[in-house]
């Protein structure tokens, strides 16, 4: 599904200093019965963000006004669990561009590729940096540099490379995505599917 | 040069590699659910294409479906129509479908293996974690996100990077009571949930040799609870004795031509991996979990960390226990739980329900305790009354529901209330997994029995030993 571009990102940024947030808190199964890609966002981190009578919870990140932006920070081993694209798309769906954490599950980090949310890995150093800069002043901006592959805290200049593969990269500079790929190569598949029995 | 059983699966699939990218994967079978296809089928609207191999691919209904009733439409709407749009799209591209009452339905982990759509030596996806449960056989099986599933869909390959090498040795004689699912829960409590993130992982050694093929399912399906894209165990005789004469299993010279192949399938000596780890068998106890991810897990007769005893954060561990409602120091046995769960794709399989009707068998259902028991698929649900195992839990109180997902994920209405304890065979205890401020105790079916029967967490040996004596 197309997306739009992403090249550089300067934003405020929120933080969520959490450690193994799994994709059933970026969306609970509960909310994966849509037949469209639309609304999620409205259920991110739906029961970390709402209480049982729909009330927000007040002392939930999201809820809070002091952070906005359209970087999330989060801490290591960020979107283990299920597979659910479903929490990629609620990321985006809410107004996120960009994930930075010092460790991605490997499901998310590919499936945030696969819609144009930038997932980020910065050392543990880097990002308790990011946590203090953010914890000091909320408004606090960060620079996502694709093209060259760098996450700048603006205010104190601090920065750190990120590595991406130059392919997916290539497709998000550039709003492509796989199946445009696949497309282009079809016959090259079906050659190779002639030679793979059932 | 030597290579791995992962190594030789994969090399052997890819259609071509990218420059400073990803491999471009040739995926040879593709199971498909009504949760995770929906938006895939209308991507392929959208750009106006088909699916290419339709006689690849294989849809389910699982994720969503009532565990009582299915003779009656679903009430759920939006669950109604997530099990429509599959049943359309499945019509529309000449896809197999399994829906809700047909003979073949179950979970799709469970159902693939029974009919012989998971083999040796294939690659198979599906838009779901626990695909790694079909790597028990020799596969590279994972789950893919819903953009992958629309590219298997439209051109039955996927992009991505060939994973990082783990082989996991488990050696030695397993102790009484101790179960795969013990096994997979021990290995990830030592390796974390992220412990093997960005490998595939191969399970070697005697424990696994002369493991079930369920057995081996089990432990394959909890990979990704240890952020392994996937896991695998090398096919072996067992292997070939399960997939005999299974629907979709080749037969007469095509069986022959196969066996040639998957006799191959198995690392070579000397083959490198990029990380190795080997436990002894006899360190595993019978095992249950006391936080909110698979990792927080333990033996069953120990006691909760402190928080300096585990590697992390307090802030996070604190929380998780706290929505726990536990405490550092406290022991597991004895604590009350209110709700049993057996089933899923990790432990829904006949031998599971024979290890719940071992300990059930002449005792009676806690009445403090509410037990979903929830086949597979049908073709476990018929086995269960053939060998006698309905008559066994109907006399002990306990009611056998329909083939489903169920409360694994609790998208239907098998959803266990807020503040209450569910001793569940399934494979996640996060935080609301079984419904919103649900609290889930991962375990065995023993452990699980060993809970329905007398309404608390409960050592499933003590049971044992006394019905032996």
């Amino acid at each position: 599904m197309a997306y739009d571009k992403f090249d550089i990102l300067t934003s405020s940024a929120v933080p969520l200093p959490i450690e193994n947030v799994d994709t059933d808190q970026i969306i609970p199964a509960r909310f994966l019965k849509a037949t469209e890609r639309k609304g999620f966002g409205e259920n991110l981190f739906r029961d970390w963000r709402y209480n049982n009578d729909g009330s927000p919870k007040s002392d939930f990140v999201l809820n809070n006004p002091i952070y906005s932006g359209q970087i999330l920070v989060g801490e290591k081993n960020f979107g283990s669990g299920s597979s659910r694209e479903h929490a990629a798309w609620a990321v985006y769906d809410y107004g996120f561009r960009c994930v930075i954490s010092s460790f991605f599950a490997d499901i998310f980090k590919g499936n945030c590729l696969n819609v144009g949310v930038l997932p980020v890995q910065v050392s543990s150093a880097f990002s308790d940096k990011i946590f203090a800069a953010i914890d000091e002043d909320p408004k606090t901006e960060l620079t996502v540099n694709l093209n060259d592959q760098t996450v700048t805290i603006v205010s104190s200049g601090e920065q750190e490379t990120f590595d991406i593969n130059e392919y997916k990269k290539n497709n998000l500079l550039n709003g492509f995505d796989d199946i445009d790929y696949l497309l282009n190569i079809k016959k090259e598949v079906q050659d190779f599917a002639q030679n793979t029995p059932l | 040069m030597k290579k791995t059983l992962f190594d030789k699966v994969w090399d052997s699939h890819v259609v071509r590699q990218v420059e400073n990218g990803p491999d471009v994967l040739f995926i040879d079978r593709h199971l498909v659910h009504e949760v995770t296809s929906p938006v895939a089928f209308l991507g392929l609207k959208n750009r106006g294409i088909g699916v290419l191999y339709p006689e690849r691919t294989f849809a389910t209904a699982d994720h969503n479906t009532p565990t009582i009733n299915q003779h009656l439409p679903v009430t759920d709407p939006l669950s109604a129509n997530q099990l429509n749009a599959l049943e359309q799209n499945a019509k529309e591209h000449g896809i197999s479908h399994w829906g809700l009452g047909h003979e073949k339905n179950g979970i799709v982990h469970v159902v693939g293996p029974e009919y012989g759509i998971t083999q040796p030596g294939a690659t198979i996806v599906c838009g779901d974690s626990h695909t790694s449960t079909h790597g028990a056989f020799g596969a590279i099986a994972f789950g893919i996100g819903t953009s992958e599933v629309e590219m298997v869909l439209s051109t039955q390959c996927i992009m991505q990077p060939k994973a990082k090498k783990m082989r996991i040795n488990v050696n030695g004689k397993l102790n009484f009571a101790v179960t795969p699912k013990d096994v997979a829960l021990y290995i990830i409590s030592k390796l974390t949930t992220s412990g093997a993130t960005g490998y595939f992982v191969e399970y070697a050694g005697d424990v696994f040799k002369n493991m079930s093929m369920e057995g081996r399912m089990t432990v394959c399906n909890l990979s990704i609870e240890m952020g392994a894209r996937g896991g695998m165990i090398a096919p072996d005789e067992k292997t070939f004795e399960y997939i005999k004469g299974r629907e979709f299993t080749p037969s007469g010279a095509a069986w022959d031509k196969a066996m040639t192949y998957w006799e191959t399938l198995k690392t070579d000596e000397g083959a490198e991996f990029d990380k190795e780890l080997n436990f002894n068998a006899s360190d595993i106890e019978p095992m249950i979990t006391y936080g909110t991810n698979p990792g927080m897990g333990l033996g069953i007769s120990q006691c909760i960390p402190t928080a300096g005893e585990i590697d992390g954060g307090e802030a996070t561990y604190k929380k998780s226990l706290g929505y726990m409602a536990f405490n550092e120091g406290d022991d597991m046995i004895g604590k009350p739980i209110d709700f049993v769960f057996i089933g899923s794709c990790t432990n829904g399989r006949i031998e599971d329900f024979r290890a719940f009707a071992s300990i059930v068998e002449g005792r009676h259902k806690a009445p403090n305790v509410t037990a979903w028991l929830v086949p597979g698929s049908h073709k476990v649900e018929a086995a269960i009354a053939e060998e006698g195992l309905l008559d066994i839990f109907t006399e002990a109180g306990f009611e056998l529901r329909e083939p489903g997902c169920s409360a694994c994920l609790a998208m239907n209405d098998d959803k266990v209330p807020a503040g209450k304890y569910a001793v569940s065979t399934s494979n996640r205890n996060f935080e609301g997994r079984q419904g919103p401020g649900s609290r889930t105790l991962l375990a065995s079916p023993l452990v699980a029995a060993a809970a329905a029967v007398t309404g608390k967490v409960t050592d499933p040996r003590e049971l044992m030993e006394e019905t032996a004596n």
